[in-house]
């Protein structure tokens, strides 16, 4: 990807962003937490980049940024090489036809007393077509994605949940975008609909040369479409490389651990983290994932690993990469047992 | 059966829903029985009526269902027996997980308050020799810090910690039979595990039996003993895991295992299944699956598949299951 | 999930979800009936009437009810002190009583739910103000409030109607901004914006919409603080004025004679309790269908 001459679709740069909690007592100071910190990477045209982590990992975090419904503490966002957070009314309007997204929920993301054929081409409206031209498009949007035309009078309570979300990726392609963020887009889906809905991403990545930027929790579902994959962790990246590589070789032993649990055949317990994510408010020293890591020592309580090559092209914040990499301990954390 | 007095024992089971005139079957003709301390899982997709097999146990259905069967637990009656005696089983002998730790706690009382208040009752029902202090009760289910939880309130704690404190709770009297509605869906990965590791234990502690009712086939198949597999409000297969993961025998199971995502190599393969669950007003008067169904034939069209037995407890309801490869 | 328990609340199409299936429990017929009597009654007003409301007839002075010894069918509920017609009377002060709280609700209505509605929506400086305005309007007790403007302001309808809006409105405004803020967090309004909507469609499409079924279950509840008001006012003699109508003036016009005459006053009063509690009742219905948690 380096030789390249036009900027990649996405490139961020150092993106951070704190929010402040509230104090917890009447005279106490707001305190700042980190939803995202010094997070890197970059998505050329037509590619997918999948972001993985748990809940609280910073990935949907991302995603509001990219989306501009939040702005960076720090750190630059550029979307084929302009920054996003230096936009002009006109520049940001044509940025809002540029970007589109899906979420997770298929019952929340659709407004529930609009028609379908009104929540599709909404967009189109936004961007100054009339309402009849508008409206006139939407059976073509609705077989795009594979619903019958004459769902276009429907609410969105008479759609199941996989419909639903159809109706979602129909209004999200309805402006031409270029760039679709894809927040958990199968996650609340039944399985034989997640595998629909994730067939159905792909074919319209395909024929509509769309990049991606797909964010999940399950790495054999961000794994199907991505090209490549970025790991976080508390709001870090600790990975980030090519899918295949990083799913043949993880480098960090929190994504070997994801790896395990995604070939989903590892019998109950054999794969085992203890623990769950730190306190925000006071995260530990050193490396974030130390304190549940099989592989952390002293230096993993004192210093925080940087992003290092692990390969080429396949980045790992860990201070024993190696180890990890060659598989040394197994991911089976001490058992949690109380005395 | 060969395991001796079923637990469980539920025949004939039909929930509709829906105007009389035009019925919604959300569970139809279920049978099936549960030995005392093993493990079901009951897999599904929306609408499949796992969720609704498992409130007919409970009695926890709104009043406009019409329920129509047997559901024998440990010899009572469960569906003529008098209210009263009903919450009693509950809680008790019959105990509920559900799916959402989020809104399953009462947001105003520390976790220490409303544990304590469910050991009162317990207690006043006659306590098991289990139950234990409330410290004892976390710590049985593996919270870190028990006597610091205690003091917590909800909000506090992170979603698995809330589904430890509630299965901890419901298990508290040591319950026979314990059903978990997607006890796992609302958390993350690393953390289902933990939850489901607390159902074996319990099954090994206390001799508990276990449903649990799920959509993750991968939860289903490292925990349970046995699996039904539901399909539009009707059993379709039940067999133990293992076959059943291994060979499985109904279309529909096998089309189910298929989409899900594979990693395979280097490459992830999934195959979704073709088409929509049906609408449960408007079935077809054969195997409702066979719309979908690259096995059918005009047979699976006009007339409802039977039961067929394929191996010890394990059965199909499938025209095409006796032909081996379907 | 089965087919039938799915459907998630608030999830329907429609201001109503296709059908009226509020509260827990059965409608409150009889009060839902007194309420739609009303409204005929101050829609019909003069046409229903056996007689001119303020037609005196000094052959028939403090005549009793028909069923009272002395009474006739020609005045059924009986008549007052100049004679005039205590049903006509009461009709006419329905139209009066309930046309005046009716745009007091519409009125504060208004102008409450525009401006929570943008303290929620802008956020910042907007709601800071606007909340603490509506913080000190919600401190003052309203018919002291409502004392100080008319005394301030003059009587006659139209002063009514602007002293009642001043004393409503920070409700709907506390409760929208509330409403708004919840759901303006929701993905189909952060969709919106990604869309390209401006603030001001996504306010009137998206969550005007969704909170409108609140806004209406806090006016019909209003209806009947209005009504008591505007009742309270003008016993107080300085609401409606003669020769309009209202219960509350005929209340304190029946005072003098209570003792003689218990039918002056005891019409009025009656119709002032059952209106306000049938809108309250028909309100709390409403409300227990609507807003389960009690925000209201």
């Amino acid at each position: 990807m380096s030789a390249d001459a036009a900027p990649p679709m996405v490139e961020a740069i150092g993106l951070t962003k704190t929010f402040a909690i509230p104090a917890a007592t009447l005279f106490g100071r707001a305190r700042p937490v980190a939803a995202a910190v010094d997070v890197s990477f970059r998505i050329p045209r037509g590619r997918t980049f999948g972001l993985v982590g748990e809940s609280g990992s910073g990935k949907s975090t991302v995603a509001k940024l990219l989306l501009k419904l939040e702005a960076p503490s720090a750190g630059r966002l550029l979307v084929e090489g302009q920054d996003i957070f230096a936009q002009t009314p006109a520049e940001e309007l044509a940025y809002r036809r540029k970007v589109q997204a899906v979420f997770q929920d298929p019952y929340g993301a659709l407004s529930p007393r609009m028609r379908a054929d009104r929540i599709v081409t909404e967009p189109l409206r936004a961007h100054g077509m009339d309402r009849r031209e508008a409206e006139a498009r939407a059976p073509e949007l609705l077989r795009l994605v594979g619903l019958p035309p004459d769902s276009a009078r429907k609410y969105p309570h008479e759609f199941s949940g996989g419909q639903r979300q159809r109706l979602a990726i129909a209004r999200a392609l309805s402006v031409d975008p270029a760039l679709l963020v894809l927040d958990e887009p199968v996650s609340a889906l039944d399985v034989s609909v997640r595998a629909q809905v994730l067939t159905l991403l792909r074919e319209m990545q395909q024929r509509l040369d769309l990049t991606y930027l797909f964010i999940g929790h399950d790495l054999a579902v961000v794994r199907y479409l991505s090209d490549t994959v970025g790991v976080m962790y508390f709001g870090r990246l600790v990975e980030l490389g090519p899918a295949r590589r990083v799913l043949r070789r993880p480098a960090h032993p929190y994504t070997r651990r994801l790896v395990a649990l995604a070939a989903g055949d590892a019998p109950l317990g054999a794969v085992r983290l203890q623990g769950e994510l730190p306190n925000p408010l006071a995260p530990p020293s050193g490396c974030l994932f130390r304190t549940r890591c099989p592989y952390a020592d002293a230096t993993c309580a004192a210093r925080l690993p940087e992003m290092r090559l692990a390969e080429p092209d396949h980045l790992v914040a860990c201070h024993h990469h190696e180890a990890v990499a060659a598989g040394a301990k197994a991911e089976t954390g001490p058992m949690l047992q109380e005395a | 059966m060969p395991h001796g007095e079923p637990l469980l024992a539920i025949r004939g089971l039909n929930v509709e829903f829906g105007l009389p005139a035009r019925p919604v079957r959300a569970v139809a003709d279920a049978d099936l029985t549960l030995a005392p301390g093993e493990i079901l899982g009951i897999a599904g997709e929306s609408g499949s009526g796992k969720t609704t097999l498992c409130a007919a146990v409970m009695r926890t259905l709104p009043r406009t269902a019409r329920v129509s069967g047997r559901v024998e637990f440990a010899g009572k009656e469960l569906l003529s027996l008098p209210e009263r005696e009903m919450a009693r089983l509950r809680g008790r002998d019959l105990a509920m997980v559900l799916q959402n730790p989020m809104t399953s706690l009462d947001p105003l009382y520390t976790i220490g308050n409303q544990l304590e208040e469910v050991l009162r009752e317990r207690r006043r029902g006659g306590g098991a020799g289990r139950l234990g202090s409330a410290v004892e009760v976390l710590r049985r289910v593996h919270l870190t810090a028990p006597e610091l939880r205690l003091r917590q309130y909800p909000h506090q704690l992170s979603g698995g910690m809330r589904q430890r404190v509630l299965v901890g709770m419901a298990t508290a009297a040591a319950p026979r039979l314990l059903i978990a509605d997607e006890p796992t869906t609302a958390l993350d990965a690393s953390i289902q595990d933990e939850i489901l590791i607390l159902f074996r234990e319990l099954r090994e502690s206390a001799g508990t039996a276990v449903v649990i009712v799920t959509h993750d086939l991968s939860a289903i198949r490292r925990l349970s003993d046995r699996v039904v597999i539901m399909y539009a409000g009707r059993i379709v297969e039940e067999g133990p895991t293992v076959e059943v993961f291994r060979a499985p025998r109904h279309p529909y199971t096998q089309a189910l295992l298929a989409s899900l995502p594979r990693i395979e190599e280097e490459e992830v393969v999934l195959q979704p299944i073709p088409g929509q669950v049906p609408d449960l007003a408007r079935l077809p008067p054969g195997c409702a699956f066979a719309a979908r169904c690259p096995a059918a034939i005009p047979l699976c069209r006009e007339e409802r598949p039977r039961e067929r037995t394929v191996g010890e407890r394990h059965r199909v309801f499938c025209w095409r299951a006796g032909e081996g490869a379907a | 999930m089965s087919a039938a328990a799915g459907e998630r609340p608030g999830d329907a199409g429609g201001l109503f979800g296709g059908r009226i299936r509020a509260g827990a429990g059965r409608p409150p017929l009889f009060a839902t009936a007194i309420c739609l009597l009303l409204v005929v009654a101050a829609l019909g007003g003069g046409a229903i009437a056996p007689y001119v409301p303020d037609e005196a007839d000094f052959t028939a002075i403090l005549a009793p009810p028909a069923w009272v010894e002395g009474g006739s069918l020609a005045h059924p509920l009986g008549t007052d002190q100049l004679g005039r017609d205590m049903l006509s009377r009461l009709i006419a002060g329905a139209r009066i009583s309930l046309l005046t709280a009716g745009a007091a609700v519409l009125a504060g209505g208004t102008v409450g739910v525009a401006l929570g509605l943008a303290a929620g929506y802008l956020g910042g400086v907007v709601e800071a103000v606007v909340m603490r305005v509506v913080d000190a309007f919600l401190a003052l007790p309203f018919i002291l409030m409502a004392l100080a403007f008319v005394a301030a302001l003059g009587t006659g309808i139209g002063n009514i109607i602007l002293v009642m809006m001043l004393t409503n409105w920070a409700r709907y405004a506390r409760l929208v901004r509330s409403e708004v803020v919840s759901i303006k967090k929701r993905d189909f309004v952060l969709l919106a914006r990604v869309a390209g909507l401006r603030p001001l469609p996504i306010a009137l499409r998206h969550i005007l919409p969704n909170a409108l079924t609140s806004i209406l279950v806090l006016g019909v509840l209003d209806v009947g603080r209005a009504i008591i008001l505007e009742s309270s006012l003008s016993f107080l003699g300085l609401g409606i004025q003669p020769p309009d109508v209202s219960w509350g003036l005929a209340l304190a016009e029946g005072r003098t004679y209570m003792t003689v005459a218990w039918w002056l006053t005891v019409w009025p009063g009656l119709a002032i309790v059952l209106a306000v509690m049938s809108f309250n009742a028909l309100g709390e219905w409403l409300k227990a269908g609507f807003d389960p948690r009690g925000r209201l």
